[in-house]
């Protein structure tokens, strides 16, 4: 302790003093001052505790400053610094134990308070930062605000203006048309007021014609006359005939006469029209029914239900085509049965087409080539043709009918239509023909290319069969050829032949998919490999070749090829003992049918290799 | 083609006869008749004034030639160049004279209209027609020479009178209920009379020959209306022109309008066909002659040649500004023809004068344009098949026919 004191250094004490009152009087944010105490208190200036230390506690005032510790930190709740006293008199005796305990708890409690001291500084700190990235948010926040109110107070008043501009311009163009309509009364009024006037005037210039005419008449002018040399005869070479009521009711005979006549006239024509036109929306049922008849025929027709009523209305068609050949009149209800037949067909014919896409479309995902797709673009754009002419015919019959009601209702004056109505429908007429015939050529080959299409698919099949019957063969080749063997390696070829035997089965069972025929074969030719094994056989073709065709079987049936290198391929010999096991591994996790043919060809040397295993 | 050698002509007097065998020309006072295939004279009359008018009777036989300053008809024979007939209108004056359809009686018309004197060739007899309307069209005879329709106006309304020309007796007599009529047309069938109005209100109206009413029409109010009419050749349809630019097309059955053809100063469908007349030698040219080009082989020196060409859509054409406050004002479908054949219809809208529009009737379709340099006169169709003659006041005649256009 006494060496504690020693070092005084006035000038420290009054910079500490300096700093508390600075620390004091300036006005500074409460975090900030909170940590300049902290700071401050936490300066460890062993100076300044030596000065502070000197300045309690000189050598004259020990006891004095013992007890006044002893005091203060019994109230703290420390033991006592003093010994315990044997007596009321003697002196109490300093307890250095107590002591030491006291300094080593004061400074655990200083250690601890400079912790928490310094968890509040950095959570003030962060609490500062939050506090400032707050506030900054706020602040940006707000100018964002203000900027949208800003906007949306800039678009209600544009909203408004442009309000105001409608509505001014609506009150504008109703002025307008007020306008408009006053300038007509105008027109209309002046308009009366010319025609009066005009009759006015009209009135005044008959009277002076009158007044004229009157005139020249009266003054008999000798000059008007006619001086002829020789009267001529007449146009038709008769002779003239008195006036007399005769003739004047003759005139009217021969006026209605003339009427009469032209009537009758373009009545034929009309019904010459109508009776073509019958004819060919007659034709057209027909045409339209024996196009639908044939296809109930056709095993893959589902529409059962529509050649049902093409049945029907064949029958309905043909009662109804003696009564017209029988009646051939323009009735209403002959004329209403003839349209809702040609409706029906026609709905029927279109249906039809529409099956016939689909089922074309069918075919077409089954995956044939693009000639069909080419053919049912063909026919689309077929129908698409004939629909419209249908329509164009429907239309001329609606048109018909109006002409022929009114044609009844009133005996207007109607004229000869027909010739040129007639050339137009013939050459619908034909144009409809021939496209029709079109339509059926181009469906007759697209049958005929299905057809041989599924031929085709077919021989595909046999061939494929062919194939792997092949293949079957070779394998069994293969399998004979592997087996020259050591009865060692006969266990291990059972055990390889009925494992592979296995696998083949699972492969053949894999990758028969659209092949129906399975190569049964195979698996039976490895067990009875097995069976052959201490054979010796004849080389059997390079083992390369038979890669090859494995490569090729396996393609098709879509397997993996592991690569097997030419050296290794020597086709007499299984290698040995230390091979099998390896065999047996190999081959495991391969239950792929390459897998052992790799195997089985890369222990093909003579001796086990074990470098060569693969 | 080539155009003859030039003759004298006034008052633009020029007819062929009916037969087509001869060619009747006026030069001031005298009557030339030529023969049509070798053009020499076969006869040659003289009346006793300025012919303002000439027409031959509808068998060739009679020509008569109407001075109407003197208020005198001529009538000349062709098979007896010695006989003659003067008819004298004296006081009465004389405004127009024409032909009856049997050719024998000649109808004059007297100084304002007061009436209308029916002198016959063969008889004697002298009839009157009393307060024929003085119009554009008053008087129409029907094709088969029966009947004719005469416009009237008595107490300030329009009535029509139609007459059998065998012996003059009215037939019927009827009014109308046009403000102020402007013409009447028989369809060639004879049995329907096409009435318009004046230009100042629209309406068409239809009536048959004995008198009834068959239908009224009238596309707008108030705007000028109807300017011109034509009837198709099978009376199947009736071209009306109009003020507005359109010609209107009402069919025989309903009367009701079943297409409308507007004349736009820009063609644009691509599928319509442009002939532009186009000079083919732009050089100075020598004024403005007044013969004819010469033949092929003299060279085409002395003159600028012009032929058409085709021009590519869209294509606008030379608009004319009507003069607004002048009456009769050169806007609307001032000119229609039907071709013989009922396929064509030419029709020329005043305010684009250069251009002749051809519309196929069969399709109902604008077909052809043709444009020319200068305004069109007049154009006629060709009375035996679609060929259409144009003239525009120059030195040339355009041809056009479906297969092509020339310019001659």
């Amino acid at each position: 302790m006494g060496e504690w004191m020693t070092v005084t250094d006035p000038h420290l004490s009054s910079e500490s003093k300096n700093i508390c009152q600075y620390t004091s009087e300036t006005k500074m944010s409460p975090s900030s001052l909170y940590s300049q105490q902290v700071l401050c208190s936490s300066i460890p200036l062993s100076k300044n505790v030596h000065s502070f230390f000197s300045a309690f506690c000189t050598e004259e005032n020990i006891e004095q400053s013992i007890s006044y510790l002893d005091q203060e930190l019994t109230t703290f709740g420390f033991p006592s610094l003093y010994e315990e006293s044997k007596g009321k008199d003697t002196k109490r005796e300093l307890n250095i134990v107590a002591v030491l305990n006291c300094m080593n708890e004061l400074l655990v409690l200083q250690r601890k308070n400079l912790l928490a001291q310094e968890n509040v500084e950095t959570q003030n700190l962060k609490l500062g930062s939050d506090m400032d990235h707050l506030q900054n948010c706020y602040a940006k926040l707000k100018e964002q605000l203000e900027t949208s109110r800003r906007e949306m107070i800039g678009l209600q008043e544009r909203d408004r203006q442009l309000q105001c501009k409608n509505r001014n311009l609506h009150q504008l163009l109703k002025n307008e048309k007020d306008e408009v309509q006053k300038l007509q009364n105008i027109i209309a009024s002046r308009a009366t007021q010319y025609n009066h006037d005009m009759k006015r005037k009209e009135r005044e210039y008959n009277k002076l014609k009158e007044r004229l005419h009157q005139l020249v008449m009266n003054k008999k002018d000798k000059k008007i006359a006619m001086e002829v040399l020789n009267y001529v005869g007449r146009a038709d070479g008769k002779r003239g005939s008195w006036r007399t009521g005769k003739t004047e009711a003759r005139n009217e005979d021969e006026m209605y006469k003339i009427l009469l006549n032209d009537y009758e006239y373009r009545q034929k024509q009309i019904l010459m029209e109508n009776a073509e036109l019958k004819k060919v929306l007659q034709q057209m049922k027909k045409e339209m029914i024996s196009l639908l008849s044939p296809q109930k025929q056709k095993p893959r027709e589902r529409a059962d239900d529509s050649t049902g009523t093409v049945i029907s209305d064949a029958e309905e068609d043909a009662g109804e085509l003696s009564r017209e050949s029988m009646w051939d009149l323009s009735c209403e209800t002959v004329r209403e049965q003839l349209t809702n037949s040609i409706r029906k067909q026609w709905r029927i014919l279109k249906s039809h087409v529409e099956k016939l896409d689909n089922q074309v479309s069918k075919v077409h995902l089954e995956g044939f080539n693009d000639e069909d797709v080419i053919s049912r673009q063909d026919h689309e754009q077929e129908t698409e043709k004939l629909e419209l002419e249908i329509q164009q015919c429907k239309e001329m019959i609606k048109t018909q009918q109006q002409l022929l009601q009114q044609q009844l209702a009133t005996a207007c004056d109607d004229d000869t239509t027909s010739l040129l109505r007639d050339c137009y429908l013939l050459e619908e007429k034909e144009r409809l023909k021939e496209e029709w015939s079109l339509f059926k050529e181009q469906k007759k080959n697209f049958e005929k290319e299905r057809r041989s299409f599924t031929e085709a698919a077919i021989r595909l099949g046999l061939e494929r069969k062919a194939f792997e019957e092949e293949r079957a063969s070779w394998l069994k080749q293969q399998f004979l050829n592997m087996t020259t063997f050591d009865h060692q390696n006969s266990e291990n070829m059972k055990l390889f032949s009925a494992f592979s035997g296995s696998s083949d089965r699972d492969s053949l069972t894999v990758h028969s998919r659209p092949r129906q025929k399975k190569p049964h074969g195979v698996s039976n030719g490895s067990l009875v490999c097995a069976s052959k094994l201490t054979k010796s056989l004849p080389a059997s073709p390079s083992t390369s070749d038979f890669c090859q065709t494995r490569s090729c079987a396996s393609e098709h049936s879509s397997i993996s090829v592991l690569n097997i290198t030419p050296e290794e391929t020597k086709p007499n010999q299984v290698g040995g003992e230390g091979a099998s096991p390896k065999w047996s591994m190999a081959s495991g996790p391969g239950s792929q049918e390459g897998c052992y043919s790799g195997c089985s060809l890369t222990h093909t040397n003579s001796h086990v290799e074990k470098d060569d295993l693969p | 083609m080539n155009f003859s050698e030039v003759f004298k002509l006034s008052s633009l007097l020029c007819k062929f006869s009916p037969d087509g065998k001869y060619l009747a020309s006026c030069v001031q006072y005298r009557l030339v008749v030529r023969d049509v295939n070798t053009l020499q004279v076969l006869q040659l009359y003289t009346c006793l004034d300025q012919i303002q008018h000439a027409e031959w009777s509808a068998d060739s036989r009679f020509i008569l030639c109407a001075m109407y300053k003197r208020g005198l008809v001529q009538v000349w024979s062709l098979e007896q160049p010695e006989w003659h007939c003067r008819i004298d209108e004296g006081s009465a004056g004389l405004v127009a004279s024409c032909w009856s359809p049997d050719g024998r009686h000649i109808l004059n018309t007297t100084e304002f209209h007061l009436r209308i004197t029916v002198w016959s060739l063969c008889t004697k007899s002298v009839s009157y027609i009393k307060y024929p309307k003085a119009c554009q069209q008053g008087i129409s005879f029907t094709r088969d020479g029966r009947y004719l329709a005469l416009a009237e106006r008595r107490d300030c309304k329009d009535h029509v009178s139609i007459f059998v020309c065998s012996d003059w007796q009215l037939l019927r007599h009827f009014d109308t209920e046009t403000q102020d009529l402007a013409g009447i047309e028989w369809a060639p069938n004879g049995c329907v009379l096409a009435v318009w109005d004046t230009c100042l209100e629209y309406k068409v109206l239809l009536y048959s020959l004995d008198g009834r009413l068959l239908s009224a029409y009238c596309a707008y109010e108030w705007s000028l209306g109807v300017k011109s009419v034509a009837w198709s050749p099978s009376s199947q349809f009736l071209a009306v022109g109009s003020y507005d630019g359109k010609v209107r097309i009402l069919n025989h059955v309903t009367w009701k309008m079943i297409t409308e053809f507007g004349h736009p100063a820009t063609v644009t469908n691509p599928k319509i066909v442009v002939y532009k007349e186009a000079e083919k030698n732009p050089r100075l040219a020598l004024g403005r002659l007044a013969f004819p080009p010469p033949r092929a082989a003299a060279g085409a020196a002395s003159s600028t040649e012009s032929k058409y060409e085709i021009a590519s859509v869209p294509v606008s054409l030379q608009t004319l500004k009507p003069v607004a406050d002048r009456a009769n004002p050169k806007v609307g479908i001032g000119a229609l023809a039907f071709s013989p054949d009922n396929y064509f219809l030419a029709t020329r809208n005043d305010s684009v004068p250069n251009a002749v529009w051809i519309w196929d009737i069969q399709k109902l379709k604008l077909f052809v344009v043709l444009e020319q340099l200068s305004p069109v006169r007049s154009f006629q169709w060709d009375p035996q098949q679609p060929r259409l003659a144009i003239c525009t006041g120059g030195n040339k005649v355009y041809l056009w026919s479906p297969a092509g256009c020339v310019s001659v």
